[in-house]
């Protein structure tokens, strides 16, 4: 700090001695990989997930279920250039991440001696693209809550509840995981895209969101059945391109490694589509359409803290085992235990992440991963994350209950949050 | 002169008037609707779940015909629309009082 102060004193910015870097160690090519690889996450959330979601509800409640993405898409954007990128990627205490990147600080490209910001974790690529890339995945972990508590949630309930959360749950968890000195990565956690930091986070928010949101009017009475399964298809289908950025991006390179994360992708998501499609057709003799898509979004979700330490048999497992694991939770443990997740965002999402998350320590292949995997780290991270993503959310949404309220009244529930909170309906 | 409603599967209806056709008769109205018979809807799975659908889709059909017609237009509607799984629907037959056409002002079996 010292040091800092010093430099500071004499007109150098702080961040000059660790984060400038000179152009010619810019790699071009793994630059435009990322900067592609961002743009395939964001199109996860717009229109990926906005869709996925919007077929599966009624009607009534299609714009207002889309429009939580979308508006998630700005408050996130906003809030992590202000204060989540320095608090998740600044290197700070093993906690938490420091504050000298507020508002980008120091972000810079100076072309007058060739030199521009980047960050330690991708020191081959602008900060900037960096930036960018990682905000993508902090605004599609948000928008996966939503699916949780869709259909009765107030629009400013679920305003609050993303902007608090992005910087109160999923920065911190970040920083621990995917910084260089966060305590997690430092006790040996595995999460090469956010099989933890994204989808454990956003599954347990959801679940404690849909258990204090309580289920919807009629739930268990009426059939709240999908409205258009197409709208879903096609979003599935956005989701499934676009996850090759998120796992195959998490290289932050083009490399061998991008290209592993890639191929395991997709065979495990080919893997979990077709699991849950012979579970259906034994159990229910029909494969579904919405099986199928539920199935490869298993797939996707199980193979995402793997993707890049995986060999392709340790992807096609993961594929099969969390599809298996999520259909019993959404079809069976769901209806038991009496919670109305509405989208089965906790089923999936969180669920998916966890299996995911474990099995990473499993099927870990040295050769490709260059790392040890420890069953015992990857089951302390999981449940790191279930108890602090769900004691802190919690919280947030309680404080939120107490004071602007969280769900919409029944009269307007049976109305539709279309016409209620926008204003606005299908015609 | 009777009026021959039949409540029948949405996707028997080009059967139905094909049979119709053949048999002379001329001019049907259709109205979608929804309700359930014996069966009590049907079931729907989503995600492994599955959902008592209370009211199934059909279409009503509405034909208005000489009483000497009706059995030969009950026997083609059962001919077209029967599957023999339940859900086939019904056929209901009233007593018509009478029958003008908005245009020439013709009543009775003139104007069917």
């Amino acid at each position: 700090m010292k040091k800092y102060l010093l430099l500071s004193l004499f007109g150098v910015p702080a961040f000059a001695l660790d984060w400038m870097s000179s152009f010619d160690k810019i790699d071009t090519g793994n630059t435009s990989w990322i900067l592609i690889s961002a743009a395939l996450v964001l199109f996860m959330t717009l229109p990926g997930i906005a869709l996925f979601y919007a077929g599966m509800i009624r009607k009534k409640n299609i714009l207002a279920t889309m429009m939580q993405s979308y508006i998630i898409v700005a408050i996130v954007s906003i809030l992590w250039v202000i204060v989540g990128y320095s608090v998740a990627f600044t290197p700070g205490s093993p906690f938490i991440g420091g504050l000298e990147r507020l508002f980008l600080n120091g972000l810079s490209v100076v072309t007058n001696d060739s030199t521009l910001s980047v960050h330690p974790n991708a020191s081959s690529i602008p900060e900037s693209v960096f930036i960018v890339f990682q905000m993508t995945f902090a605004i599609i972990s948000s928008a996966i809550i939503t699916g949780a508590f869709a259909e009765r949630m107030k629009f400013s309930a679920l305003v609050a509840f993303i902007a608090i959360w992005i910087l109160a749950v999923y920065a911190p968890t970040a920083h621990w995981v995917w910084e260089g000195s966060g305590w997690l990565a430092n006790h040996g956690v595995l999460d090469y895209a956010g099989g933890t930091v994204v989808h454990i986070n956003a599954g347990i928010a959801g679940l404690v969101g849909a258990i204090m949101l309580k289920p919807r009017v009629g739930y268990k009475k009426e059939a709240m059945t999908p409205h258009n399964l197409v709208l879903t298809l096609v979003g599935v289908a956005f989701l499934w391109f676009g996850w090759f950025g998120f796992n195959a991006g998490s290289a932050v390179a083009a490399d061998a490694r991008a290209g592993m994360a890639m191929l395991t992708t997709q065979i495990a998501t080919a893997a979990g589509a077709l699991s849950w499609m012979v579970f259906e057709i034994i159990y229910k003799s029909k494969p579904s359409a919405l099986g199928f898509a539920s199935g490869a979004v298993c797939g996707l979700v199980g193979i995402t803290p793997a993707a890049g330490f995986v060999n392709p048999s340790g992807a096609l497992i993961i594929g099969i085992l969390t599809a298996i694991v999520c259909y019993y939770f959404v079809t069976v443990i769901k209806r038991k235990l009496n919670y109305d997740d509405s989208l089965d965002a906790f089923g999936i999402h969180g669920i998916g992440g966890i299996v995911g998350a474990i099995l990473t320590g499993v099927f870990c292949d040295k050769a490709i991963s260059g790392a040890e995997a420890s069953m015992s780290a990857q089951i302390i991270g999981v449940l790191i994350t279930i108890v602090y993503s769900g004691v802190v959310s919690f919280v947030i949404l309680k404080i939120i209950d107490k004071t602007i309220g969280l769900r919409v009244s029944k009269d307007e529930e049976r109305e539709g949050l279309d016409i209620v909170c926008h204003g606005e309906r299908l015609g | 002169m009777k009026l021959i409603t039949a409540i029948i599967r949405p996707h028997k209806l080009e059967d139905v008037r094909s049979n119709l056709d053949k048999i002379g008769i001329s001019g049907i109205s259709i109205t979608e609707i929804k309700g359930y018979g014996k069966q009590k809807g049907h079931i729907e799975n989503y995600r492994g779940n599955e959902y008592l659908i209370d009211y199934i889709p059909k279409l009503k059909v509405e034909i208005a015909v000489n009483d000497c017609d009706v059995q030969k237009v009950v026997d083609s509607i059962i001919e077209a629309a029967k599957t023999g799984q339940t859900g086939d629907g019904k056929i209901f037959i009233k007593n018509l009082e009478e029958v003008i056409r908005i245009r020439t002002n013709e009543r009775g079996e003139k104007a069917l």
